[in-house]
């Protein structure tokens, strides 16, 4: 038994073969670990959205419709894949795997608690912003490949849209890191540990960044009220609108895996990450069920502007993007900085990780 | 043959073979693609090399972000292939000599190489990889180093560079701005500061004689 664990938590590099085998075999763990809280976190979204509209959601599937994702599966892997004549096939059939392998790539570098990471980088943050801002690859491939207009157009909202959200985002984590003074996602958690729970999580010093860098998030992944790529009003379903079957499905899991890595970012950068809110003995020891939790947080906190919220117009989009959270971004980027110079004993304390 | 060794053959086929096909695709957006994918490709080499910094800057700057509008444009253009193909004769002249100079030139620079400390130590160290020896240094890691000499020695160029991309951005803008008149536009800042008072009025008009006051 302890052969097994430490076989599968420490990778014996010694033995190429047998490092990589546990690399592999950690990297499957979470991949299915992820799989199967999607299938639920799909289940909650929609009951969350229902109960907002006071519907009852899915309930036929299985205690409480418990099993409907798994249901919808099967529906979608058992259906036929049409490809549009005069698409690129090549093209077409490779833009939903690109979005299903990237949205599973940027989990490598997540840190769930205390060592329990795939791939502990030096560089972890921007690994993670470089996967986001790949994204949009799928959607443009998709949206040109099924050689239709209205999926041509969606991909090309989404291009832009992603790029502008990018930039905003991108001063935010700056702003973290500066605080931080590291790249590295394990250190920027253990950053907001100085002994005082949740008083210490960035998301107090960084309030408007913290509301800035949710709503470029819902942006980042078009979600509603920023889903205009795939606005049915406008566009039918976008991008996706010659999708069908095992290709939809992975365009969707990949949206869904890039909502959660999303608030898994959100965690990691203002919430404390798998640190609990209040630092005291059974409650710190926690720290899988507190990461959990939080992004669990966050995915509610999309179901419910979702639920809520009506969908932006594309100019109103973009000038929200360029001619508020940039600036925004940036003057509290030049804040902090200037903060940080003026007041070296603010600096030491929010950088105080380094010392232990 | 250890793990980082195959990884480097791996990467620097897939460079070589999709920087061949960036040429050799008859469509552009495919040449586009296989571009991206060479960028990519070129990370994973620059991650081997211990330049973890340098490769996510590839990722982010140039395929999240110029490779994404350099796709968008192409995507856009309507282009006639067959005409390209017709060119081919017409550029040969000119083109053949530009391409005979880059090679000489590129071959005199192989000629020269020397290879870095890194990748001896990797020799030595069959389960090393450049990474994890600037990881297992003391000293300021990939990130820090370049901050320290970019930000201390080298600021004056920084800033340069950093100038010189503003006057260029400056200049796109203006190249392309052209206000156009009588158009109507929304402007947010009125609607939000839009109140009560000076929106609307209550009125009460007499029976037969309408209305009278600011809203006639």
């Amino acid at each position: 038994m302890e052969a097994i664990w430490t076989f599968l938590s420490e990778r014996n590099w010694d033995a190429p073969l047998m490092g990589a085998l546990t690399t592999a075999l950690q990297t499957l763990g979470l991949m299915i670990v992820l799989l199967i809280a999607l299938a639920f976190l799909l289940l909650f979204d929609r009951k969350v959205w229902a109960a907002v509209q006071m519907r009852k959601g899915p309930n036929v599937v299985g205690a409480f419709g418990l099993l409907q994702s798994f249901a919808d599966f099967f529906k979608f892997v058992l259906k036929e894949i049409i490809v549009p004549s005069g698409a690129d096939k090549a093209v077409f059939l490779l833009a939903p795997f690109i979005s299903f392998v990237l949205a599973f790539i940027g989990w490598a570098v997540v840190p769930v608690a205390q060592g329990w990471v795939i791939s502990d980088i030096n560089v972890g943050i921007l690994y993670l912003f470089a996967v986001s801002s790949l994204g949009v690859y799928g959607i443009i491939m998709g949206g040109w490949a099924s050689n239709s207009k209205y999926p041509f157009l969606g991909s090309l909202r989404s291009a832009a849209q992603m790029i502008s959200y990018e930039v905003s985002l991108g001063f935010i984590i700056i702003s973290v890191i500066l605080l931080v003074g590291s790249l590295n996602l394990t250190d920027i958690v253990n950053s907001q540990d100085r002994g005082q729970g949740m008083l210490n999580w960035h998301f107090i010093p960084l309030f408007p960044l913290f509301v800035m860098f949710f709503i470029s998030a819902l942006a980042e992944t078009n979600r509603p009220p920023f889903d205009l790529p795939e606005a049915e009003s406008e566009l039918v379903a976008g991008y996706q609108v010659e999708y069908s079957s095992t290709a939809y499905l992975l365009f969707m899991i990949g949206e869904y895996l890039n909502i959660v890595l999303m608030g898994a970012m959100t965690t990691i950068l203002f919430l404390g990450g798998w640190k609990s809110p209040i630092d005291i003995a059974p409650l710190n020891q926690l720290g899988l069920f507190w990461f959990g939790a939080k992004v669990v947080f966050i995915f509610f906190l999309f179901a419910m502007v979702k639920a809520i919220v009506p969908r932006y117009r594309y100019d109103q989009l973009m000038r929200i993007g360029w001619k508020l959270f940039l600036p925004t971004s940036i003057a509290y980027l030049i804040g902090v900085a200037g903060l940080m110079l003026l007041f070296p004993g603010l600096a030491d304390w929010f950088q105080s990780w380094r010392a232990g | 043959m250890n793990f980082a060794e195959i990884m480097f053959y791996i990467f620097a086929t897939l460079t070589i073979g999709s920087g061949l096909m960036v040429i050799f695709s008859r469509n552009p957006v495919h040449s586009v693609l296989f571009l991206i994918f060479a960028f990519i490709n070129t990370a994973g080499l620059f991650v081997l090399m211990g330049a973890e910094y340098l490769a996510m800057l590839l990722v982010v700057v140039y395929v999240g972000a110029v490779a994404v509008l350099f796709l968008f444009v192409v995507m856009m253009l309507d282009i006639d292939f067959a005409e390209l193909k017709g060119g081919m004769v017409k550029i040969a002249p000119l083109g053949v000599p530009v391409a005979v100079a880059l090679l000489v030139e590129l071959g005199l620079v192989v000629g020269t190489w020397a290879f870095p400390k890194n990748a001896e130590l990797a020799r030595v160290h069959p389960y090393f990889t450049g990474a994890e020896t600037s990881a297992v240094l003391d000293g300021p890691n990939n990130t820090e180093a370049l901050g320290l000499i970019l930000y201390t020695d080298y600021v004056h160029y920084f800033q340069i560079a950093g100038m010189i991309l503003l006057v260029a951005m400056i200049g796109a803008i203006l190249l392309t701005f052209r206000e156009r008149k009588g158009i109507k536009k929304q402007d947010v800042a009125a609607q939000v500061g839009r109140n009560r008072e000076d929106s609307y009025e209550i009125l009460r008009p007499a029976s037969g004689e309408g209305i009278k006051g600011k809203g006639a």
